[in-house]
């Protein structure tokens, strides 16, 4: 094990917290101290809670020196995404909106995470409310990603991801309504997982679009993923979407992956992820990991999902539609900024200066694509049809599920692109999440784990993995096994070609 | 916005144009223990803002869970009113801004109801009408808003104004009629009728107190005027929150006439909402539906679609309690009075209250003879609900116990009565007190007798005579000398066999 703390991953820190080898506090320090080092230049948290971190580090020392049994995270860091509530600690979704609040109730991500003695570092940078492709309509200024600084770290979860790959953290929470995990992961050479919908509660979890998101964890290994997801995962009756199941053995499939491997696996090619907009070297890092998983021992056949083509455009009808409902309750009446308040406007006046003033371009303009879907006369044609689209994926995803155990496909068409380069394109930007949509449509799970860099810009390429609603098993089960090989092909992590901040 | 004076139509000239047609939509609070999403307490009276939570005060993150207990009493108003139960059904957003509406969108119920396709039978004037159904609905309410300062105690033109968010989230059942066409003269009476049926029947259900003037029911009254006659629907006017049955009559009668009014003078009705003024009778415009308001409806999608059981609905439905209707023809036959006069003893208010009397011991008639004439007169009399006086069936009951052992006669009995509503005491008491009692020991009366008869000699001739009416003078004086307290028929008695 390397002695620089931050280097480590999330399963050796919590097992060298536990044997006592470095205190909690210590391993805290070592990623406060990472922070204060490069987060200048990665901007990856939007509010550092130094204080609170090393105060729950140090009550897991005292639950250690007290002969206390610990989780299997305890003591170990974490960035958690600013879309979560925490008492007593900014929560901004990366919106001007709410610059100032301090929720007065933990998220159940938050409760859980605070009880399980998982060191909560501070809140991640975002897309405003969740909504972009690249963390630059974060209202708090981008983040950038830590292979180059010129390059955006995925979005919306960019913060997250680059703070895992800045070594700033260990672990992060991510949330995922149309790829806001797995795509960062893609872009960052890291681990990020879309559990199946309803696995992680979503109370606390500043609503984007509610049908479609989901909490989920973003890590440097597949183990530390599935570490992270058996702490926050489960039944929550506070959020009535959430399933009341057990939870599908993650862990046990993450080591089971490594220890017996893939053999008669039969993993499906998602036939309409490829061609024209897709970079060569992503396509090359892809294929060679196909090829792969055949070497592993899994039987590679081609599937056909024909409505995946029309996956984009029913998310932008749905997400919107629901996103404009669900921000309809920033209104300056009760908290977060208020605007105009001066004698002189009425109530509706001032609803409507602060969002104005509040709620920057992109989050405007979904909430106008959603007012305009969800009106009357309007509904049927937009997101009625949306609706149908969305039973018509989940058809495909069924008819597939009942070929292959898993599906895979590249996370996302390209490697980063350049900070500013599809700024003023929407369309452009919502290409990025081209692969990763059709999963929140169906709720079933995904998974993005790095698979090399593209030969021609040396960036890291992301592989999707996705796995039948509730068999978000699979995923780590075979991410851990290509993980593993990828491994020993290159003789080092990944993440070691970062350069040096 | 001004207030301008209507024109109105005499309401017989209105009634002999035009033909109303009405639709009510009630809104009842459920009286759960707590809210219909969340699990604050739902107590009326608390201080602002004390009884609210993340979930109901619609902060950012929170989640709703739906009240199962909610949800049965859906089901079980649904029953009562006839409905179908829906097999499955959903929550629906129903998006608008208001400060008081913590989200921005009321979690309520829109093309799938819980509840559809039922009847109440409501009776007016001795005849019956079926009042259809379309739906009842689950939602929530919104918090309170006062406006303090400007003219209006509207949101416009205050100085500002204060929300109190512990009503936002309570459980509300709406309850949509179809529309009632009855004959014009007695519209306004049945739409009063029905509000006062579907009340006794939600109290009989126990899933709320429906205290109107708690704003634990408010009704909306729509109301239409068409040519006599004609089939086509006029515009419709939208009387909201009209919290009295008086109101809702008075409500219903000034919008025939001022519709009446507009038609007449061949101007449109304005489809707008109204507000009802409980001091004039009168309602003036709200706001004007013209862009007809787009609530941008759709299924709520943080909440996982409903779908009761049939074992559960007929479980529910076995257990529903006597309704009023039913109990109203059970009393009937019991009291042995017609379904005429079991109206005016529900349009007193004395239902119960007569009940409660023939349990404490008094025979039916009685007990219906008191409550609908003294008490009745000494409520009107105070301007108070009968069930306001400060007198229990169990006095009533009382007293009339007293009258049939002939220690009280009917003339001493309102004396007790009297006694007892001006804070006497119980009827013992106040017997007691006053002194009240039929003298009809028989020395103490012929004494009292024969000296009335020695006073009154021709008087006495003449009953001598075979002349029996003129007994009434001796018994005049007889009552006269022992202050009322002589039993009248026995002074009649005695005398008549004194002067045989
Ligand atoms: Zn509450």
């Amino acid at each position: 094990m390397t002695t620089d703390l931050t280097r480590r991953t999330a399963a050796e820190l919590a097992s060298s917290i536990a044997s006592g080898e470095v205190s909690a506090v210590e391993v805290t320090q070592a990623h406060l101290d990472r922070i204060a080092k490069v987060d200048e230049k990665v901007h990856a948290f939007l509010h550092v809670d130094a204080e609170g971190a090393l105060g729950a580090a140090r009550a897991v020392d005292a639950k250690r020196a007290k002969g206390e049994r610990l989780g299997p995270l305890a003591g170990v860091p974490l960035a958690l995404k600013d879309l979560f509530t925490t008492r007593g600690l900014p929560t901004t979704c990366g919106s001007k909106i709410l610059e100032g609040w301090l929720p007065p109730y933990d998220a159940t991500v938050t409760r859980r995470l605070r009880e399980a003695d998982v060191v909560i570092l501070g809140k991640s940078n975002m897309d405003e409310f969740a909504m972009g492709s690249s963390t630059e309509n974060s209202a708090y200024g981008p983040t950038r990603n830590p292979w180059d600084l010129e390059r955006i770290p995925g979005g919306s979860g960019g913060g997250s991801a680059a703070a895992l790959a800045s070594y700033e953290s260990p672990l992060a929470i991510g949330t995922d309504t149309g790829g806001s995990i797995r795509q960062p992961g893609a872009v960052t050479g890291t681990v990020g997982v879309k559990p199946t919908y309803g696995g992680v509660s979503r109370y606390g979890m500043v609503a984007f679009s509610s049908s479609l998101d989901q909490g989920g964890p973003c890590a440097r290994t597949v183990l530390d993923a599935a570490l992270l997801h058996e702490v926050i995962a489960g039944h929550d009756p506070l959020d009535s979407t959430s399933i009341d199941a057990p939870v599908p053995g993650v862990v046990e499939a993450a080591r089971a992956g490594v220890r017996d491997g893939i053999k008669g696996l039969r993993v499906g090619v998602v036939k309409q992820f490829a061609g024209e907009g897709y970079q060569a070297g992503v396509m090359q890092r892809f294929e060679e990991s196909v090829a792969l998983l055949r070497e592993l021992g899994a039987e590679v056949v081609e599937v056909d999902c024909p409505s995946f083509d029309y996956a984009l455009p029913a998310y932008y009808l749905i997400a919107p539609s629901e996103c404009s409902s669900n921000l309809a309750r920033f209104d300056a009446m009760r908290y977060g900024l208020r605007a105009g308040d001066d004698g002189n406007h009425s109530a509706e006046e001032v609803t409507a200066l602060t969002r104005e003033a509040g709620f920057g371009p992109e989050v405007k303009r979904r909430i106008m694509l959603g007012t305009y879907a969800l009106s009357s006369g309007y509904y049927d044609a937009y997101y009625g049809q949306a609706q149908k689209v969305r039973t018509l994926i989940t058809r495909d995803f069924d008819a597939a599920f009942g070929r292959v155990d898993v599906m895979v496909s590249p996370t996302t068409p390209t490697t980063a692109f350049k900070i500013g380069e599809r700024a003023d394109d929407p369309m452009a930007m919502y290409l990025a999440d081209l692969c990763t949509i059709p999963t929140n449509l169906a709720g079933n799970a995904g998974m993005s784990l790095p698979c090399g860099l593209a030969p021609e810009d040396g960036l890291p390429v992301g592989l999707q993995i996705l796995a039948p609603a509730m068999a978000d098993d699979r995923l780590y089960r075979v991410g851990a096994a290509l993980e593993a090989a990828l491994l020993q092909q290159w003789g080092r992590p990944l993440l070691d070609a970062v350069p040096a901040l | 916005m001004t207030a301008t004076t209507e024109e109105l139509m005499d309401l017989e000239e209105a009634l002999a144009r035009f033909d109303p047609v009405m639709g009510l939509e009630v809104h009842v609070e459920l009286g759960t223990n707590t809210k219909m999403f969340c699990s604050c307490p739902t107590e009326f009276g608390a201080e602002p803002n004390t009884q609210v939570c993340p979930t109901c005060l619609g902060l950012p993150g929170a989640l709703p869970v739906v009240n199962e207990i909610g949800v049965e009493s859906a089901i079980r108003i649904g029953l009562a009113l006839n409905c179908e139960i829906a097999e499955w059904c959903r929550f629906a957003r129903k998006n608008y801004f208001y400060p008081d509406m913590p989200k921005n969108f009321q979690t309520s119920q829109y093309d799938e109801p819980i509840a559809y396709n039922g009847y109440l039978d409501v009776e007016v004037d001795g005849r019956t009408f079926r009042i259809e159904i379309e739906r009842a609905h689950m939602e929530e309410d919104t918090g309170k808003s006062t406006h303090v300062g400007g003219a209006t105690g509207r949101i416009h033109g205050a100085d500002y104004s204060l929300v109190d968010y512990n009503r936002a989230g309570i459980p509300l059942i709406e309850i949509v009629t179809r529309p009632i066409e009855v004959p014009g003269h007695l519209s306004a009476a049945v739409a009063r009728a029905y509000v006062a049926e579907l009340r006794d029947l939600i109290v009989a259900l126990g899933v709320s107190e429906a205290r109107m003037e708690r704003g634990q029911m408010r009704a909306d009254v729509n109301l239409s005027l068409k040519p006599t006659g004609a089939k086509k629907l006029g515009t419709r006017s939208e009387t909201k929150n009209v919290n009295s049955l008086r109101s809702i009559e008075r409500a219903a009668r000034f919008e025939i006439q001022r519709h009446a009014a507009v038609l007449a003078s061949g101007g449109t009705i304005v489809q707008e909402t109204r507000h009802f003024h409980e001091d004039k009778g009168t309602t003036t415009s709200g706001r004007v539906k013209e862009e007809a308001e787009d609530y941008r409806y759709f299924p709520e999608p943080d909440l996982v679609p409903i779908a009761p059981s049939r074992e559960w609905v007929e479980q529910l439905r076995a257990t529903l309690p006597e309704l009023p209707g039913a109990r109203r023809k059970r009393l009937a036959a019991d009291w042995e009075i017609s379904e005429f006069e079991m109206q005016s003893v529900v349009n007193a208010g004395a239902l119960d209250l007569i009940e409660a009397t023939v349990a404490a011991g008094a025979d039916a008639a009685s007990a219906r003879k008191w409550w609908l004439g003294e008490l009745a007169r000494a409520a009107n009399e105070q301007a108070v609900e009968l069930a306001e006086l400060p007198i229990t069936p169990a006095h009533v009951a009382r007293i009339v116990v007293l009258v049939a052992a002939g220690e009280l006669s009917d003339k001493l009995a309102r004396q007790v009565i009297e006694g007892v509503l001006a804070g006497e005491g119980d009827p013992d008491a106040v017997v007691a007190a006053r002194g009240l009692k039929v003298v009809s020991d028989d020395g103490a009366l012929l004494a009292a007798i024969d000296e009335a008869i020695a006073a009154n000699p021709a008087v006495a001739e003449k009953i001598r005579g075979g002349n029996h009416a003129a007994a009434g003078v001796i018994i005049g004086a007889v009552m006269k000398a022992t202050k009322g307290q002589a039993d009248a028929a026995k002074v009649k008695e005695l005398t008549l066999s004194r002067l045989a």
